[in-house]
């Protein structure tokens, strides 16, 4: 059996938590990325903002395609997170697997909710 | 292996009260601390901000309801308590946001020193803390 550690590491197969890793960093850049962009159409906005331009923010399709994919961002960064959150405090494993499957159940009902509102527009 | 595995002490800090008073907390750990928990209350309060994207962008009429949030209140909660929800959500996007990017650099530039470490913290700390304070000022209309 060769060595399979150090630099001779398996890389394909398990993951070793490199793919959440990756995930965590990629969606938080696109979430800052968003919110910066949307604050900077508010700040250049003179006058008071109402709901015109509120919402007109999110009207063009380029715009709905952009804040899907946060939407997909941000569930999936949460549940990166609150997965190592369970990880850490919650040691029965069923009881940490009760947590997970409503962890899915509650982001995966908001991410619905949130493309709803986002589809209406 | 005739050896019996040695019982490793746990951290699991579940009896938050009794355990984390009990530690010496560095800036970067204190960051990293409140980076979970802001964190966790983003992850709690994400239907409410749905609700509050829902209501401000869905209608004319809907918007109503949003600014009404802030000035009436929603339905039985008033809006003394959604100004105060709103201003948890406001330190924890900025905290998770700070300490997010404070992350980042140090994926990146490899600047595991531990002045480095202390002195960004500390700048998360006073930009997270400080924006709180100015828009929470606002929000509460003291200005």
């Amino acid at each position: 059996m060769s060595a399979t550690y150090g630099y001779k590491r398996t890389v394909v197969g398990a993951h070793y938590g490199w793919r959440d890793f990756l995930v965590q960093r990629i969606t938080a850049v696109l979430i800052g990325v968003f919110t910066l962009l949307v604050l900077c159409k508010l700040l250049f906005t003179s006058g008071p903002i109402g709901y015109d331009t509120w919402a007109g923010i999110f009207a063009p399709q380029w715009m709905k395609a952009l804040t899907f994919s946060v939407i997909v961002a941000v569930i999936w960064h949460a549940w990166v997170g609150v997965c190592s959150v369970w990880y850490d405090y919650a040691k029965p494993a069923g009881l940490r697997l009760v947590l997970q499957a409503l962890s899915i159940i509650w982001l995966v009902s908001c991410g619905g909710w949130a493309v709803q509102v986002l589809w209406r527009l | 292996m005739t050896q019996l595995a040695k019982k490793r002490p746990e951290f699991r800090n579940i009896h938050a009260f009794k355990d984390l008073p009990s530690y010496r907390w560095p800036l970067a750990a204190l960051v990293s601390g409140m980076h979970r928990i802001s964190g966790l209350i983003l992850f709690l309060l994400l239907p409410f901000i749905i609700w509050l994207f829902d209501k401000s962008v869905s209608s004319e009429i809907s918007f109503g309801s949003f600014t009404a949030a802030f000035t009436t209140g929603i339905g039985f909660v008033p809006a003394w308590f959604v100004k105060l929800v709103v201003l948890a959500l406001i330190w924890s996007y900025l905290h998770h946001l700070a300490a997010g990017v404070r992350h980042l650099v140090l994926d990146v530039t490899h600047k595991t020193t531990k002045d480095f470490g202390r002195h960004s913290a500390a700048a998360t700390l006073v930009f997270s803390i400080m924006l709180t304070v100015i828009l929470g000022a606002k929000l509460f209309g003291l200005y």
